[in-house]
């Protein structure tokens, strides 16, 4: 199987000289759930920005290596950043509602592309919402305030607003940080649902969730891939000394 | 001693010392309230200035004033926001964007005179504007364009930095991102930062004495490059330059310049509250 996206040598650097992400070179294939996990600085949400170039925001970062989505370099001249970042497309750690109504949020992707047509749109809106379990907790309140929802339903509500721009790739950059236990099993069963149809890319919120998700991963550390593999080679088997350590807690 | 009666102490000073700025204010205020109330009348508002100034109202200076004042938005609102937005959204942080905006700050603090020569110079002389309602205008906007970018600038950068990230990351352009995602939450701050621009802009002399200003002119202007009297510099005129003149006029004239900077303020205020209550972060 070819993989969706490769990363080759990948190199990035801030601004201020920051080396954050070193020589990483990693597969990902269509609809497995791969996640990437390390200490703190480790450049897992560095990686994560690259991918859909949310990292063109830092201004005065260098970056060097490849990243191919779909066999074309994302870096390429020329290529639609726009469209990509509705391919590849991002939910953040702290849940990242927009003012406006539930549906707003959920359309306002679609509209920004030029979506016009409302049967369309409400189509998406109930789609993408029972994709992420949210459905039947707003379904009569769509035209209220996304801020008056729980920080539960705010995460899952900014999922589904990722996949109403139907996505090949969703990159979830730890939703689950800000969440109680029991959000936290919601998002995480919603994404047994999700891979069927999507590729996940994530940065658990710990070890236990990583194993507990994952089909495969990747063990990050100051900025450089120590380790890659399936779950259970990695949480279970790692070859790594340093895996091995930051797995059963000995450090991070 | 000890802290409390050093948070005592300081509480105390810092209230006195508001006392002081306050109250010479509201004197100021109902002094002119007091002496100037009994000459408004409609009649005061509309008519033009008779017999030497000594007689009759004060209709073409303050019609001058409210179109200068309109004149001066329609100039610093889209050009000061235009300019803030791309400050903000667009230039980045680099040394040339850092002398533009020192350069702001200080066109902010360059006395009002300055820019009605600016303005004589530019305007009425080298575009052969003449002494005239655009002239006046122009010089009167330029002057209150600092104000309005970097109040539009520090509202476009007190919208939180995650809504143009998400924004971003949902596939939109940057424009869509500012057009539906900055703007509309920068929009109070704006307001605010126009309405103040404005209100400084309504009361100026200096900047229409050379530009526009008509020492007596009763008849009302027919086009945008005729003169014609304004408020600011008619008050200057009748309490400097009109021996013989009733304080009641003065006092009359003082007060309604000061309604129409006061007016603007509360219309901005609730404006403002009702855009900020809609606001959920």
């Amino acid at each position: 199987m070819n993989p969706i996206i490769s990363i080759e040598n990948l190199f990035f650097t801030y601004a201020d000289g920051t080396e954050a992400l070193r020589d990483v070179t990693l597969e990902i294939f269509p609809n497995e759930v791969f996640v990437l996990f390390g200490p703190s600085r480790a450049g897992k949400s560095t990686l994560l920005r690259l991918l859909n170039r949310l990292s063109d925001l830092n201004e005065g970062s260098r970056h060097q290596g490849s990243i191919r989505f779909n066999d074309r370099s994302i870096f390429e001249r020329g290529i639609d950043v726009i469209d990509l970042r509705r391919r590849i497309s991002m939910v953040f750690a702290i849940p990242t509602p927009l003012p406006g109504s539930i549906r707003d949020n959920l359309t306002y992707g679609l509209k920004m592309a030029g979506v016009r047509d409302a049967s369309i749109l409400d189509e998406r809106v109930e789609r993408s919402l029972q994709q992420a379990a949210l459905w039947d907790e707003v379904k009569d309140r769509l035209d209220t305030s996304a801020f008056a929802l729980s920080g539960g339903q705010k995460q899952r509500l900014c999922i589904a607003r990722s996949l109403a721009l139907e996505p090949d790739v969703v990159v979830l950059d730890n939703p689950t940080s800000g969440l109680d236990p029991l959000s936290t099993a919601t998002v995480e069963e919603s994404l047994y649902e999700l891979k069927k149809q999507y590729t996940i890319i994530m940065v658990p919120h710990s070890v236990q969730q990583g194993a507990r998700v994952a089909d495969r991963a990747a063990f990050l550390l100051d900025g450089e891939v120590v380790e890659v593999g399936s779950v259970s080679q990695l949480f279970v088997r790692p070859q790594d000394q340093r895996t091995e350590d930051y797995v059963t807690g000995r450090f991070g | 001693m000890t802290r409390q009666q050093s948070h005592k102490l300081a509480k105390m000073l810092i209230t006195v010392i508001s006392a002081l700025v306050v109250v010479p204010i509201v004197f100021v205020i109902l002094f002119v309230f007091y002496h100037g109330v009994s000459a408004l009348s409609w009649e005061f508002l509309t008519a033009p200035p008779t017999n030497g100034m000594t007689e009759g109202g004060i209709g073409p200076a303050l019609l001058g004033t409210v179109i200068l004042t309109f004149l001066t938005a329609i100039v610093a609102m889209p050009f000061g926001v235009a300019a803030a937005i791309y400050l903000a959204e667009y230039a980045g942080d680099n040394r040339l964007t850092r002398w533009v905006r020192l350069a702001i700050v200080n066109l902010a603090g360059i006395p009002s005179v300055v820019y009605g020569l600016f303005g004589l110079g530019v305007f009425v002389l080298f575009f052969g504007f003449g002494t005239s309602i655009i002239a006046g205008g122009l010089t009167l906007g330029i002057m209150t364009l600092p104000v309005v970018i970097s109040t539009s600038e520090e509202a476009i950068l007190s919208v939180p930095q995650h809504f143009r990230t998400v924004s971003l990351s949902l596939g939109a352009t940057q424009w869509q991102t500012i057009r539906h995602q900055v703007l509309p939450h920068a929009l109070p701050g704006i307001l605010t930062g126009v309405i103040l621009g404005l209100g400084r802009a309504a009361g100026e002399t200096a900047p229409i004495l050379f530009t526009v200003a008509a020492f007596y002119l009763p008849e009302l202007p027919k086009s945008i490059f005729d003169q014609t009297m304004a408020l600011p510099y008619h008050l200057y005129v009748i309490a400097t330059q009109v021996p013989g003149m009733p304080l009641e006029i003065q006092y009359g004239t003082a007060l309604v310049l000061l309604l129409i900077v006061l007016s603007l303020t509360l219309v901005a205020t609730p404006v403002r509250t009702s855009m900020r209550r809609r606001r959920e972060w």
